[in-house]
């Protein structure tokens, strides 16, 4: 829990900040605004997170979210669909098929994942954007528009105008809360730990590798896929280059959250909350009115500093650490 | 083994030529496809040399890229308002020296406070671009002195400087890689660090000057990119970043360190080339290049896997 209660504080040290410079932060409508505006994120992290745990790495996630959006999307302007829940499932499939052949790949090439997934990054994209040529779509059914106004809970603020807790919140927790069940309390989820903890040592002890890739690449893929349906549904617009270039961001919440690139360690509570500050840091400095261009600064300090601070603690723990 | 690997290499780049010579009835061999294969290789080659070398010592420099964004604009800064001689020099010599400097961070991070250099580059990589868009607020610096230009589009006796400027680093890196101490050592840290520290080797320094050697190559890209767009952003050639793994990969360097060389890393940076020039002439989307670029490379690495498995 170590990790968690670091960030837990620095969470609260950092709300207080902004709320001293603008006690609008502590407001529920720009709560609930930050929230909705980091389903998405949230969402890729949790699949990351996986992958990470198994001590693998996947960079093709926004490759695949974008396929996945995008295929969903060209059967909602072609009025395929109908149905809501038809329409959130066909990303989450087309994710879990991409991600299956990341693992397949990973497994029989047994090179490093992160080379494997820089190459699917580039196929799956590549190949969606020379097949569509890049086109927007736009103008969905209104059942699609419809589902992204739902919220939670409905309030209204001083100035008359409702706002709520958006239901892609609610279902980027329920997804945490999935995860969570299924790393703790099922086998594959022990088993995906301890293949990050020592690879040969799960080999030696009777578990299919190849079953738990399948299960690490396919799960994460699938969120992905979800995570574009979330997505879509913020913008209402489909764009192809909107998701591919933030692979570096959703390795960055996760690792932040305590996710170890070595395998073997992370946890949803972590990731979570790596995320939402994440969120915050961007957030409180746009309501301190500080320039978008401080906000990378800013994480990219955040970032190294959280990595130091982890790293040193692991040494003083006196794990294996390489560069000794 | 490594001259197979070599050898599948040039196969490949020769079926290429062919191919890409029929479908293109010649025209990737005319002077001018020639001309601008020559001016656009060296970048992607120079990049690619910043990333092998941490690559073979077992790591990853992902702040390669923003090191030269960040280069490029402080010397964007001078040279955009001098053009004399001096002024050029010296503001060459500042971005080197700012390059370096970073080399040193990065180098310091990961041999001294242990972190590994695959998060230890994502964070500087993160913290260098935010540090360049805050000084340009995303803005371009653009017209820059005339004569500083020559780096990126002169040519010398018809052959472009940029090329030759990456020949130089090419040999340079050769003769460093396999004729100095330092270099054989870079080998032996990749393939086993814990063996080289008990050699009484001194790692820590090994890997700062290796993050070192990373930067300033990655530092000398960014003032023949700023050259050649005759332009300096936050945000430049960041498509370049990951297709660097890949061209390393392509050319035998090991993830996990300890194998490849300069020789494989170029030849695969002139098959990229081939392919995006080839796909150009055939006015074919460069996206179906990128996907091509991936397959290609899932190809060798099944093609090698299966080779070295049958020789075990």
């Amino acid at each position: 829990m170590k990790v968690e209660l670091y960030l837990l504080v620095v969470l609260i040290a950092l709300s207080l900040v902004f709320y001293f410079f603008n006690p609008k932060f502590f407001s529920l409508e720009n709560i609930f605004d930050m929230l909705r505006n980091n389903a998405f994120l949230g969402i890729m992290v949790l699949g990351e997170l996986v992958v990470l745990i198994s001590g693998g790495i996947d960079v093709s996630l926004t490759a695949i979210a974008t396929v996945a959006q995008y295929i969903m999307g060209i059967l909602l302007v072609q009025n395929y669909l109908n149905n809501i829940l038809v329409t959130m499932l066909i990303p989450v499939a087309v994710g879990l098929v991409l991600g299956i052949v990341n693992a397949i790949f990973i497994y029989y090439s047994r090179v490093h994942p992160v080379i494997i997934t820089i190459s699917t990054l580039n196929i799956f994209y590549g190949l969606l954007i020379f097949l569509t040529q890049g086109k927007w779509l736009y103008r969905f059914p209104s059942f699609f528009r419809r589902f992204s106004k739902i919220n939670i809970i409905t309030l209204v603020n001083q100035k008359g105008v409702p706002y709520g807790l958006s239901i892609f919140v609610i279902l980027w927790f329920s997804l945490a809360i999935l995860t969570w069940i299924i790393l703790s309390y099922f086998s594959i989820g022990r088993k995906v730990y301890a293949l990050g903890g020592n690879q040969e040592a799960a080999r030696r002890a009777g578990f299919s590798v190849f079953k738990i890739y399948i299960f690490t690449y396919g799960y994460a893929g699938a969120l992905a896929g979800f995570a574009s349906f979330v997505q879509a549904q913020l913008s209402q617009i489909i764009q192809p280059n909107a998701i591919v270039g933030r692979e570096l961001d959703i390795l960055a919440a996760a690792i932040l959250g305590g996710a170890s690139i070595f395998g073997g360690s992370g946890t949803v509570l972590g990731v979570v909350l790596g995320t939402i500050l994440i969120a915050i840091i961007r957030n409180g400095l746009i309501l301190m009115r500080i320039s978008s261009y401080w906000h990378e600064l800013v994480i990219g300090v955040l970032f190294v500093i959280a990595a130091s601070i982890v790293l040193l603690r692991r040494r003083q723990k006196r794990r294996k650490v390489v560069y000794q | 083994m490594k001259i197979s690997y070599h050898l599948i290499l040039l196969v490949l780049l020769g079926s290429l030529l062919i191919i890409m010579g029929l479908l293109t009835n010649g025209g990737i061999f005319n002077t001018r496809s020639l001309q601008g294969m020559a001016f656009q290789l060296p970048l992607l080659g120079l990049f690619s040399i910043a990333q092998m070398v941490p690559m073979i010592s077992g790591g990853i420099d992902l702040s390669i890229i923003s090191c030269a964004n960040l280069v490029g604009i402080l010397s964007a800064f001078v040279l955009s308002k001098r053009g004399d001689l001096f002024s050029i020099i010296a503001s060459c010599l500042l971005g080197i020296a700012l390059a370096g400097s970073i080399g040193i961070l990065n180098g310091t991070l990961i041999a001294f406070m242990s972190i590994p250099p695959i998060i230890a580059t994502l964070g500087t990589m993160l913290l260098f671009k935010g540090i360049a868009l805050v000084i340009t607020k995303g803005y371009i610096i653009s017209g820059l002195a005339e004569r500083f230009l020559v780096l990126g589009n002169g040519t010398l006796f018809g052959i472009p400087i940029p090329l030759l400027v990456f020949l130089g680093i090419v040999i340079i890196s050769w003769f460093i890689l396999n004729r100095t101490k330092y270099g054989v050592t870079i080998y032996m840290f990749g393939s086993n660090p814990v063996a080289t520290k008990f050699s009484g080797i001194d790692v820590k320094k090994l890997v700062l000057l290796t993050y070192m050697f990373s930067s300033l190559i990655a530092g000398l890209a960014g003032l023949v990119m700023i050259a050649r767009f005759n332009a300096a952003q936050a945000a430049y050639g960041e498509s370049y970043l990951l297709l660097t793994v890949l061209t390393c990969v392509l050319g035998g360097v090991s993830p996990s360190g300890g194998k490849g060389g300069v020789l494989g890393v170029v030849i695969a940076v002139v098959i990229l080339q081939i392919v995006s020039t080839g796909f150009n002439l055939l006015k074919l989307s460069s996206h179906l290049a990128n996907a091509l670029w991936g397959i290609i490379l899932v190809g060798v690495i099944v093609t090698n896997r299966t080779l070295t498995l049958k020789k075990e």
